[in-house]
């Protein structure tokens, strides 16, 4: 289970609202890359993990990403506040505005709806450590898309954290699936699924 | 029920009454009955992991209740989602 702290993980002080910026961040909220994702996709995955290292890892990773999308949501809401009618028509916030108001709902910058499609559960440790793999790289080429876009130092500071966090979760990730095939058989990883057949190697090396 | 899983059960109950009264008290910030259950639910649950703690080591819910001498111990298994975890705590 989860406890709550009453805290975000990296401050969010943004002095400036722009509902410009608040559309192409709260893609890393609720779009195909987003934290949202990130975390539902980790602590999915952990259920079918065969190795306690992993499933830890999966735990606290998945764990940070939700704080993470608090960050994210944080930063929307400071972006959206105190909006006037003429800057939510001129900022092209109008069409998020209609449905939702200034309340904060997971959709991509292309407006689609977050959708359970962006992650993934193969149950198969070395598909799915790959998919984590590819998923942190994604999640920073997105941080690197907003910081070429965003000239506000309130705002960079924090999306410069949240961009590093991604790279050290996929170095970590990268050494969880070597620790991973240094259990299976060296000459044929695929020989079978840990995740599920019985005849797999389970031990774990501390 | 064994003692060991007689006292994570009674840490467990704490917990979850403790939850209960959070979720009270946001809504009822000014009722005194809750604030005083609160007091003694709290002390109870420290009480109850000190003595579980002497009897069985540590009670790891998170993190950092991990001894520095044994942070390796945060991985072990058997992980919450697993029967074995669970085994005889809601008998």
């Amino acid at each position: 289970m989860w406890q709550y702290e009453k805290k975000l993980q990296y401050p969010i002080n943004i002095k400036n609202p722009n509902p410009k910026y608040a559309q192409i961040i709260i893609s890393q909220y609720g779009g195909p890359d987003g934290e949202l994702g990130a975390s539902m996709r980790y602590l999915t995955q952990r259920y079918s993990m065969p190795y306690n290292d992993v499933k830890g890892m999966l735990t606290d990773i998945g764990t940070e990403e939700l704080a993470h999308l608090e960050m994210i949501c944080a930063m929307v809401y400071q972006l959206t506040k105190n909006l006037s009618y003429e800057e939510i028509i001129k900022s092209g916030f109008d069409k998020y505005f209609v449905d939702h108001t200034a309340g904060v709902y997971p959709i991509a910058a292309s407006s689609t709806p977050w959708r359970a499609e962006y992650i993934a559960a193969k149950g198969d440790i070395i598909a799915d450590l790959h998919e984590d793999l590819a998923a942190e790289q994604k999640a920073r080429v997105t941080y690197d898309n907003l910081l070429r876009l965003i000239d506000d130092p309130d705002i960079l500071d924090p999306l410069k954290f949240l961009r590093e966090r991604e790279i050290v979760h996929y170095q970590r990730f990268g050494e969880m699936l070597k620790k991973t095939t240094d259990r299976l058989d060296s000459k044929n990883f695929y020989a079978c699924n840990p995740s599920f057949d019985k005849n797999c190697p389970k031990g774990f090396i501390k | 029920m064994n003692d060991k899983q007689k006292l994570r059960r009674k840490i467990w109950e704490l917990d979850f009454a403790i939850k209960e009264l959070n979720l009270f008290l946001d809504s009822n910030p000014d009722n005194q009955k809750a604030l005083r259950m609160l007091d003694t639910y709290r002390l109870a649950r420290k009480n109850t992991i000190t003595t579980y703690k002497m009897k069985y080591g540590d009670y790891i819910c998170t993190f950092d209740d991990v001894p520095a001498t044994a942070p390796l111990s945060w991985i072990d298994g058997p992980w919450p989602w697993e029967r074995e975890f669970n085994e005889g705590e809601n008998k």
